[in-house]
């Protein structure tokens, strides 16, 4: 219901959004609505992964900028593979005007390519505003800035069923030993399945890993084996991998035994958990929230979350996200970056809800639910400790392609565990290659 | 680039009176210029999305990633060094000799058959429907067919509930003692309450791991385990854990429950000598033991996990089973023209074979088939180019876990090209899958020519 209902609040948006464009078309339209309309008739494309009620809330947002300026921002799916389609836009000379990377790799790639158009202006005034330093370097190749964490997702949260927990008379743990320890044993002997694993989707094998690797070697170590300067082949990984084999070699923790684990993708293991009922956990991003909805939970009540427990003494704070940049010089396109860097523009979007904010100016109060309002504040506060999805920065042959690097070697280490060391000198064999 | 179809009949057919008309130049028919404006259009179009696309393949094959650096031949040495193109270049050899057969014998198979049922229209239209199918949706249908679960995947339903009825699998399949060794495992499977006991004991066994909503029906709450007569050994066999927590290990609380239809045996010296079952609280007695000392077992009968079914989608039997949906979708294809060339055969050789005292299999073995042979030869290769560049089957059936298991070279010019961004690699690895399928276009040309001639 509640999905109709947004659906057809966009749809609303979207036809307001092509009234307001016919009349700024209209001759001797003149007078815009406030804000100018300076933009009339100037035509943007923006370019996002987003389908579904994400592309709706986007739209909506974009609605608020086409209101403010009178321009026409249309908006291009690229389906889930960004870089499959921007290379060949690329390519061709045609690329969006705004694009929305999954990637700060794939933004380093295209700023060599030079195909990206540094933020001006008031782009880089509203990064410079709105944004910390972390974020500003994370979008900034060789100190050029380029790129703005429009939408960040919160990676560092294990989501749970507390009907099972109920039953087996555990509480959410707060350190890994528990976890794997008393939290899943205990449920394993209630006669419920402790995790549900995503293994087929490669990316969520990456995320554990940066978990308990950002936890257990600290911020700076990951900073450093992101940028490579420390070896795969590094005691800090050997041991996240064996930490890893806790969960990940114990066939009766994983739904389905090991088979079951890397066979079963993303969101396929979050209905494991939600809709049949098979596991208890299933950890990945804040955005599980919408795959447990739509396998009949409701979120907040059959669905709760607990922070990634802590391996070694903090816990960690892992956000991904979509970073925004401009791709072409056309009038308006900084224009229209400086909009969705604006703590308003962001704060309308943080009330359609799906959405959070890495923009430190967003209040907390402008999210729609309180688990969301949480989530927001662990990013406030981890403050200077929050960690960028280090499989998104490395090149992406290496972090984020299927079938290669990270991802099919987390895939072998989640079917056989028995050796961290080889599986470490592999990782470290692709990321010599990627680089 | 690869998928060049076979040049219009019209390109080939267009030489001869071309020929001729140079023979007549001036005379009769209509001038040459006529006939090229003719070709024009097509000429344009296969130059513009078949030439121009594979010179610029093997010009933009001597690249770099980034398109700006000229490499030479790097791009096809790193190729032919990555162990990504032998997995894939071991699978397309897979494909190229065994799905052509399978589906040329499957398609022979139905078309000889067809013939002589009554409603073969019918049975045709089914084979051949799958062709109407695009071959994304077939990949989305036999992603799910082959699911490991037998709960959503149609193989696996099958297979387990075949297995299941075979033999079937026990009450308590998830069942465990609480730590490893709290109950001696028994080498075949089962469990042994620890120590020996003689008449007049009491034995419990407290087992975990069982969800609330698998306990039998009539489970009831277990009963306190306590000696029987003095010729007797009773016992329980309960679920060790208290919903919701809480409970004491190895004691029975009042909030668990028996594991009622639970097979223990009695053994001493080797042998059974009894064997019960569990009431619904879990209790269960041996009278009339005798002297001496027994142990106490629960048979692995107990236990037996469900057939989990077969893991089609794992990284040895992936292609096989990609290969099984290649052939529901193109069984048809193979079926249909082979039907039309059977109807093509002339009745009187079978009949005389007939008449010869030729056997059915003898009549199909040593005339239909031979018969048939241009037509099979036709179905084989042009199976066989189309096998060559499969893509979308594997791109869709394959989880992302084993997509380099079923790697092909079509996929992997994909994966290369878009996946991480290396046009120039993966133009080498086109204008290499193009180089394979030439020899097999130029066999179909060539008997094309010899047909027409």
């Amino acid at each position: 219901m509640a999905e109709h209902r947004k659906r057809a609040r966009g749809a609303a948006a979207a036809a307001a959004a092509g009234l307001l464009a016919v009349a700024g078309c209209a001759p001797g339209g003149g007078e815009g609505p406030a804000g100018g309309g300076d933009l009339a008739g100037v035509q943007l494309k923006v370019a996002a992964k987003w389908t579904g009620v994400e592309q709706d809330n986007f739209e909506e947002v974009l609605a608020g900028f086409e209101e403010q300026t009178g321009a026409t921002v249309s908006y291009e799916p690229t389906g889930e593979d960004t870089g499959a389609y921007l290379g060949p836009k690329i390519e061709a000379g045609e690329p969006p005007d705004v694009a929305l990377l999954p990637q700060p790799g794939l933004l380093a790639e295209y700023a060599e390519q030079d195909a990206l158009v540094p933020l001006e202006g008031d782009a880089a005034a509203a990064l410079e505003e709105n944004y910390t330093d972390y974020w500003r370097e994370l979008g900034s190749v060789d100190g050029e800035a380029y790129g703005i964490l429009l939408k960040a997702a919160h990676k560092s949260i294990v989501w749970y069923r507390p009907d099972a927990f109920e039953a087996a008379g555990v509480q959410p743990p707060s350190t890994w030993d528990d976890m794997v320890g008393t939290t899943a044993s205990t449920l394993s002997d209630s006669g419920t399945v402790p995790f549900a694993m995503c293994g087929a989707s490669g990316w969520t094998l990456t995320d554990w890993f940066e978990n308990v690797y950002l936890s257990h070697a600290g911020p700076e170590k990951y900073d450093r084996l992101t940028a490579h300067e420390i070896p795969w082949t590094d005691d800090s990984v050997v041991q996240t991998l064996e930490t890893l084999a806790d969960v990940w070699g114990e066939k009766d923790f994983m739904a389905g035994g090991t088979d079951g684990a890397v066979q079963t993708d993303f969101p396929t293991c979050v209905s494991q958990v939600y809709g049949q009922q098979d596991a208890a956990m299933v950890f990945e991003a804040d955005f599980v929230a919408a795959n447990a909805a739509e396998a009949g939970a409701a979120v907040g009540e059959d669905a709760l979350a607990f922070p990634f427990p802590a391996v070694g003494e903090e816990p960690p704070v892992v956000v991904g996200g979509d970073i925004a940049v401009a791709m072409s010089e056309n009038e308006g396109t900084q224009e229209l970056l400086a909009y969705l860097a604006s703590p308003e523009a962001q704060s309308t979007w943080a009330g359609l809800g799906g959405y959070l904010s890495a923009n430190s100016q967003v209040e907390s109060s402008a999210y729609a639910d309180e688990f969301t309002q949480e989530l927001a504040q662990t990013i406030l506060d981890a403050g200077e400790n929050v960690r960028y999805d280090m499989s998104d920065q490395v090149p992406s042959r290496f972090g984020a392609t299927e079938g290669r690097g990270m991802w099919s070697i987390l895939q072998d280490f989640l079917r056989d565990p028995g050796d961290p060391e080889a599986t470490a000198e592999d990782l470290e064999a692709a990321a010599k290659e990627a680089s | 680039m690869a998928d060049t179809p076979q040049p219009p009949p019209g390109a080939a057919q267009g030489a001869p009176p071309g020929a001729e008309d140079e023979e007549r130049a001036g005379t009769l028919g209509p001038p040459r210029w006529l006939s090229l404006v003719f070709l024009l259009p097509a000429l344009l179009f296969l130059g513009a999305y078949m030439v121009y696309p594979i010179l610029f393949s093997v010009y933009r094959s001597l690249w770099d990633a980034a398109g700006t650096q000229f490499v030479w031949f790097d791009n096809y040495a790193e190729m032919f060094t990555s162990p990504g193109t032998f997995i894939a270049l071991r699978n397309n050899a897979v494909w190229v000799v065994v799905a052509p057969i399978v589906v040329t014998v499957a398609g022979l198979i139905f078309a000889v058959l067809t013939e002589r049922i009554r409603w073969a229209t019918a049975f045709k239209l089914v084979v051949f429907m799958p062709m109407a199918v695009s071959f994304l949706a077939s990949g989305v249908i036999f992603r799910l067919v082959y699911e490991q679960d037998p709960e959503r995947g149609l193989a696996n339903a099958v297979i387990t509930t075949v297995q299941d009825t075979v033999s079937p699998a026990g009450a308590y399949p998830d069942a465990r003692p609480r730590e490893e060794g709290d109950l001696p495992a028994l080498p075949g499977g089962g469990y042994r309450a620890p120590g020996e006991v003689s008449a007049g004991q009491g034995v419990a066994i407290g087992l975990v791991g069982v969800a609330p909503d698998d306990l039998p029906g009539d489970a009831a709450p277990a009963a306190e385990p306590r000696p029987g007569g003095p010729d007797a050994i009773t016992g329980t066999v309960w679920l060790d854990f208290t919903p919701g927590g809480g409970g004491e290990e190895g004691a029975v609380d009042p909030e668990e429950k028996g594991l009622p239809g639970m097979e223990v045996r009695l053994v001493s010296g080797g042998e059974v000598r009894a064997t019960a079952r569990t009431a619904p609280d879990g209790s269960f007695a041996f009278e009339d033991v005798g002297s001496g000392a027994h142990t106490v077992q629960l048979s692995e009968r107990n236990f037996t996990p469900p057939y989990a079914g077969v893991t089609w989608l794992g990284p040895t039997l992936v292609t096989p089973a990609i290969i099984g949906a290649y052939l529901w979708v193109w069984a048809g294809f193979a079926m249909v023209l082979i039907a039309a060339g059977l109807a093509a055969i002339p009745r009187d050789a079978l009949e005389a074979a007939r008449v010869d005292g030729a056997t059915e299999w003898q009549v199909f073995r040593r005339v239909t088939v031979p018969l048939l042979s241009p037509v099979l030869m036709v179905v084989f290769v042009t199976l066989m180019i189309y096998v060559l560049k499969i893509f979308d089957l594997v791109f869709v059936i394959a989880p992302g876990s084993v997509q380099a298991d079923a790697n092909v070279l079509a996929l992997e010019m994909w994966r290369v090209a878009f996946g991480i961004n290396d046009q120039g690699l993966g133009s080498a690895l086109a204008v290499f899958l193009l180089v394979l399928v030439i020899p097999a276009m130029v066999f179909q040309i060539r008997r094309f020519r010899r047909e027409g001639s």
